[in-house]
């Protein structure tokens, strides 16, 4: 099979013949593409000196070809499809301005720094009633207070948790499927994988608060029922389809001449796998890893039902947690608009995107620059 | 279903008038069996009712998007400046029903009554351990509701005096999440609804280190031996008239109070 991921690259060929009949010349030309073969051909009564009228009628002489323009909605259409393209980019940076405009009151707004500045959310403040400095998110009070340290925290152990929980699992699921599996089974096993994306992520949610939660709980004797583990462990499946899909593509992009030649060299299959197809697609996986971080960093309803929500500044994975995306979709509902509660809530969203952004545009990148290395057309 | 299939077939004859109610998550099922009853004994009127929390409601009210406003605590000073601010007076108050918030533990927790200053200082992070209720040597899991709905902002001003819930304390979105969490954890103690307590146990409270125990029940919140009982609002803009009027008094009426008791709240007598 040709070196491919998912499709076989386009190959284009053009031959054109010329052909020696009583009526003439005539030519046949045939471009073949691997979505299918174009034929044309034409007859010119001229011999083969060409002039300007005898192009005329090559094009239109006896009806073998015509050179009939295009219907006029195939440019609409075109342009209908450019517009649909360009609405959804249009889409997320509106998304993104709007975000950004409603977190902005934040650094200018004296309305909002009666409430809260930049500054007291990113420092330990020393709070009326507490007996040291300390990151406290506590919006909801007399004296609102909106560190952000616990849920920045909360954050990165649920998401090191699912990382941790999921990126084996995907990767070497996708390394037996592409690799050793026949291909009976590999028919089953890749959709089966694939249709853990397909839960919706609130019945993730709900398996974990109910019925892993306590499993968990009975199995290791945990104090607080609802933890980082419990909520990272249910995480993990929203983030293994995604690693598990472009790992697999990467295994399988792999040149089969890499393999043959491994193979010549009297390579074992293991060696192979490990030495020559795992360091090729290295890159790939990346790519996954980067775009299931991605996942992991934004879900929102997964965390807020098995996360337990509580804002600890601590690195203990079986303390509960509270993170950006849970905060936001649990207070937003009920924060004066415009007030500083609601700001600082954007302020969230507006990082939270341009992390995950972040993530996976260089995820993206990996992903074309691997297929440019191997030779395949992005 | 009922209210709206009448409402939509009398709007042939005259035009229907929309009564919306908008706020308390907790009120939210006793909102609409009020307005199917009403709906469904008068004519041309649809009564429309959302949630959101009491918060949502009031900034509802403040903005004029909602007739009437329910809510499980009252309006704080900021809300009424506000709500002055736009309509030149303050808001109508009428207490409804009545909601007691019951203390949950486990079944499985031998301790069976509890002071308010206990629960303070359980919420608040200072008491930490079960054995200090006179219970078994396990740590307290504290279990609270979101910071956005009105059971959390009642228990943190009645019960904490406005201090800060601890840090560990787990905020759950929705009761029935807190009792669920309480029912499977040894450890847990929760609070909310009277009637949402199935599969756990309701502690008895005492109003500081000395009260008598007091049970929750419809007497002991009536007569405010409860102390962890609390008022259930309607508020309104200006003074009701026509439908509006209508449903609110029909909401206070004998058979609007019969209502509250059918969804597990308490008649306001």
């Amino acid at each position: 099979m040709a070196p491919s991921l998912r499709f076989p690259p386009p190959v284009t060929r053009l031959s054109l013949k010329r052909h020696t009949a009583s009526t003439g010349p005539w030519f046949s030309w045939t471009v073949s593409t691997n979505g299918g073969t174009i034929s044309r051909s034409l007859q010119s009564s001229l011999p083969s000196s060409t002039s300007s009228a005898s192009a005329d009628r090559l094009g239109t002489a006896n009806g073998r070809l015509n050179l009939v323009p295009p219907p006029r909605w195939h440019g609409v259409a075109e342009v209908m499809l450019k517009l649909m393209a360009f609405s959804a980019i249009a889409a997320v940076a509106l998304i993104f301005i709007f975000i950004a405009k409603e977190a902005l009151p934040l650094l200018w707004s004296h309305e909002v720094h009666k409430e809260v500045t930049i500054g007291k959310m990113w420092t330990a403040q020393l709070w009326p009633g507490y007996d040291e400095a300390s990151h406290v998110w506590q919006p909801v009070s007399d004296i609102p207070k909106f560190g952000v340290w616990p849920l920045i925290i909360g954050s990165l152990k649920v998401t090191f948790v699912a990382m941790l929980a999921g990126v084996p699992v995907a990767v070497g699921a996708a390394l037996y499927v592409s690799q050793f599996a026949g291909p009976r089974l590999r028919e089953i096993v890749k959709p089966a994988i694939e249709m853990l994306a397909a839960i919706p992520s609130v019945v993730l949610g709900f398996f974990a608060l109910i019925v892993m939660a306590t499993v968990l709980q009975d199995w290791f004797d945990l104090e607080s029922r609802l933890n980082a583990v419990v909520a990272g462990v249910a995480l993990s499946f929203a983030v293994i389809p995604v690693v598990f899909t472009i790992s697999e593509e990467a295994f399988r992009a792999v040149p089969r001449s890499y393999v043959e030649a491994s193979t010549a060299l009297g390579a074992a299959r293991w060696q192979t796998v490990v030495r020559v197809v795992l360091p090729a697609a290295s890159p790939g996986i990346a790519a996954g890893v980067a775009l299931g971080l991605g996942r992991a960093v934004g879900e929102t309803m997964i965390v807020l039902m098995a996360s337990g929500n509580a804002a600890l500044a601590n690195l203990d994975l079986l303390d509960s947690v509270r993170t950006i995306p849970a905060t936001i979709a649990a207070e937003l509902a009920e924060v004066v608009f415009g007030g500083g509660h609601y700001t600082v809530l954007f302020f969230l969203g507006a990082m939270l995107f341009t992390i995950t952004g972040v993530v996976n545009f260089s995820g993206d990148l990996i992903i074309q620059r691997m297929k440019r290395k191997l030779g395949v057309a992005a | 279903m009922l209210g709206a299939s009448l409402a939509l077939t009398c709007t042939r004859g005259a035009v229907t008038t929309t009564v919306n109610v908008k706020g308390s998550d907790t009120m939210v099922t006793l909102a609409q069996r009020w307005a199917e009853a009403f709906t469904a004994a008068t004519p041309h009127t649809s009564v429309q009712v959302s949630g959101g929390g009491s918060g949502t409601g009031i900034v509802a009210l403040i903005n004029g998007t909602t007739d009437v406003c329910q809510a499980s605590r009252r309006m704080n000073d900021k809300e009424r400046l506000a709500l002055r601010a736009r309509t030149g007076s303050d808001p109508i108050e009428l207490v409804v029903a009545r909601d007691g918030l019951a203390i949950y533990v486990n079944t499985a927790n031998p301790v069976d009554e509890i002071s308010t200053t206990q629960l303070k200082d359980i919420y608040t992070g200072k008491l930490t351990n079960w054995r200090e209720l006179g219970g078994p040597e396990a740590t307290i899991i504290a279990y609270a509701r979101e910071n956005s709905s009105g059971t959390y902002v009642f228990f943190k001003e009645h019960l904490l005096d406005g201090a800060d819930l601890a840090a560990g304390t787990q905020m759950i979105p929705g009761t029935a999440g807190v009792v669920n969490a309480v029912a499977h954890e040894r450890g847990a103690i929760g609070f909310g609804g009277a009637a949402y307590a199935v599969g756990v146990k309701k502690l008895k409270v005492r109003r500081g280190a000395e009260g008598p125990a007091v049970s929750i029940d419809l007497s002991t919140i009536q007569s405010g031996q409860y102390p962890l009982a609390r008022p259930l609002f309607f508020y309104l803009a200006k003074p009701a008239t026509g439908k509006v009027k209508a449903f609110v008094d029909f909401a206070s009426s004998k058979r609007g109070q019969a209502i509250v008791s059918g969804v597990g709240y308490f008649p306001v007598k």
